[in-house]
């Protein structure tokens, strides 16, 4: 999953794929703002068929967050 | 038999707010607004009301179409800013420019209300019931801000943006408009109640469902009327966000310069966003006779909304 994910977030927010890692800080190392976040939710849920409430986005901080969360949802890695 | 805009105007209110000024105001910066929202200045009503706007707005347009207010039948407003919630801004309008035979009504849509304002008067015109429409977006959005909440109040502005629609046999004006809304998200995005006027919005939710719904409703919207986003020389969305539609174009695989965009200096500022731009295309001369276009609005309600029309 962390290749597609990275894929997604390179696509989406117009950042180089080899600086993304599981444990980069989407605000800090990524330096994503909020709308570039709401940008990858909406690309989430399109490609893992997945609703993403705006409470639970505050626990997606980091890279590897997002994937335990999508897993804890069901998706198939 | 179809409405054609005939004439452009708008108002926009002198007093100008700009983001550093907001920073001596909130906890902001003209870094984190403008990167987020596109957004460096905004007018702001100080003895404008909304009435005031709409009347000037429309002055100006009658004007620019070469046509009377007393040639005027309809007078559609789009507001959720009134200054009263009776008699209605229309009727203010009516009174103000002097067009004693216009039916007066507003129609309160949010950020879509002028699409559902120029879809009514289009409604009404090719039904042969009225033939000469002023259709106005006015808003004071400022009046329903909460000034210490930072993350909603350095979003709006206020104005009013006019047009006259005319009956016309022709190839140009009005082709076709889609309109749709989606109650059960209602309180994604709130504002005007009587114990808690403020704006209260959600801002991931609104996200997700403008660039959703908005190249959903434009593509929908050109296809039936067998044409491709190559054929549209120009989109004109509600001006909420310069992110929002960087994300529209990107999804439509559209040029965003086809994607003309003032709200960086008006900010967002509802139902008149929209007539407000065309108003200031119209007057550069950048919309090209027999060339098709698209408006666009989405917003509370929700609701969301596009217009084709040959200009």
């Amino acid at each position: 999953m962390l290749e597609k994910i990275k894929d997604l977030i390179a696509e989406q927010i117009g950042i180089d794929r080899d600086d993304i890692k599981p444990e980069s800080d989407f605000k800090v190392d990524l330096e994503v703002d909020s709308l570039d976040m709401f940008e990858l939710v909406v690309a989430l849920e399109e490609e893992y068929s997945v609703e993403i409430p705006p409470e639970d986005l505050e626990n997606l901080t980091t890279v590897q967050s997002v994937i335990d969360y999508l897993q804890d949802k069901g998706v198939e890695a | 038999m179809r409405g054609r805009i005939t004439g452009t105007g708008s108002c926009l209110p002198e007093k100008v707010l700009t983001n550093d000024d907001l920073s001596k105001m909130v906890d902001t910066s003209d870094e984190w607004i403008s990167t987020r929202t596109g957004i460096r200045s905004r007018r702001i009503a100080v003895g404008e009301t909304t009435a005031s706007m709409a009347a000037a707005a429309a002055e100006a347009a009658l004007e620019n179409a070469g046509c009377l207010a007393g040639e005027i039948e309809l007078i559609i407003v789009a507001t959720s800013t009134q200054d009263f919630s009776f008699p209605n801004c229309a009727s203010a309008v009516q009174a103000e420019i002097g067009a004693a035979s216009a039916a007066c009504m507003d129609i309160s849509l949010a950020c879509s209300g002028f699409i559902a304002a120029l879809h009514t008067a289009d409604a009404f015109i090719r039904a042969g019931i009225y033939r000469k429409a002023l259709v106005i977006g006015s808003e004071r959005m400022s009046s329903i801000l909460d000034w210490k909440d930072r993350s909603v109040c350095v979003l709006f502005g206020d104005g009013a943006g006019a047009c006259v629609l005319e009956a016309d046999c022709g190839d140009s004006g009005i082709l076709d408009t889609d309109l749709h809304s989606d109650g059960s998200k209602g309180m994604v995005l709130t504002g005007g109640a009587r114990d808690m006027p403020n704006i209260k919005m959600n801002g991931q939710e609104v996200f997700k469902f403008a660039v959703r719904k908005v190249p959903e409703s434009i593509g929908c919207l050109i296809e039936r009327n067998g044409l491709t986003a190559n054929d549209i020389e120009g989109f004109l969305l509600h001006q909420a966000n310069v992110r929002i539609i960087e994300s529209v174009a990107r999804r439509m695989q559209a040029d965003i310069c086809k994607f003309p965009m003032n709200m960086m200096s008006y900010g967002n500022t509802s139902a008149a966003s929209i007539p407000i731009l065309l108003d200031e295309m119209n007057r550069k001369n950048k919309l090209s006779a027999g060339k098709f276009y698209v408006l666009s609005g989405f917003g509370a309600g929700l609701s969301w909304g596009s217009v084709l029309l040959r200009w």
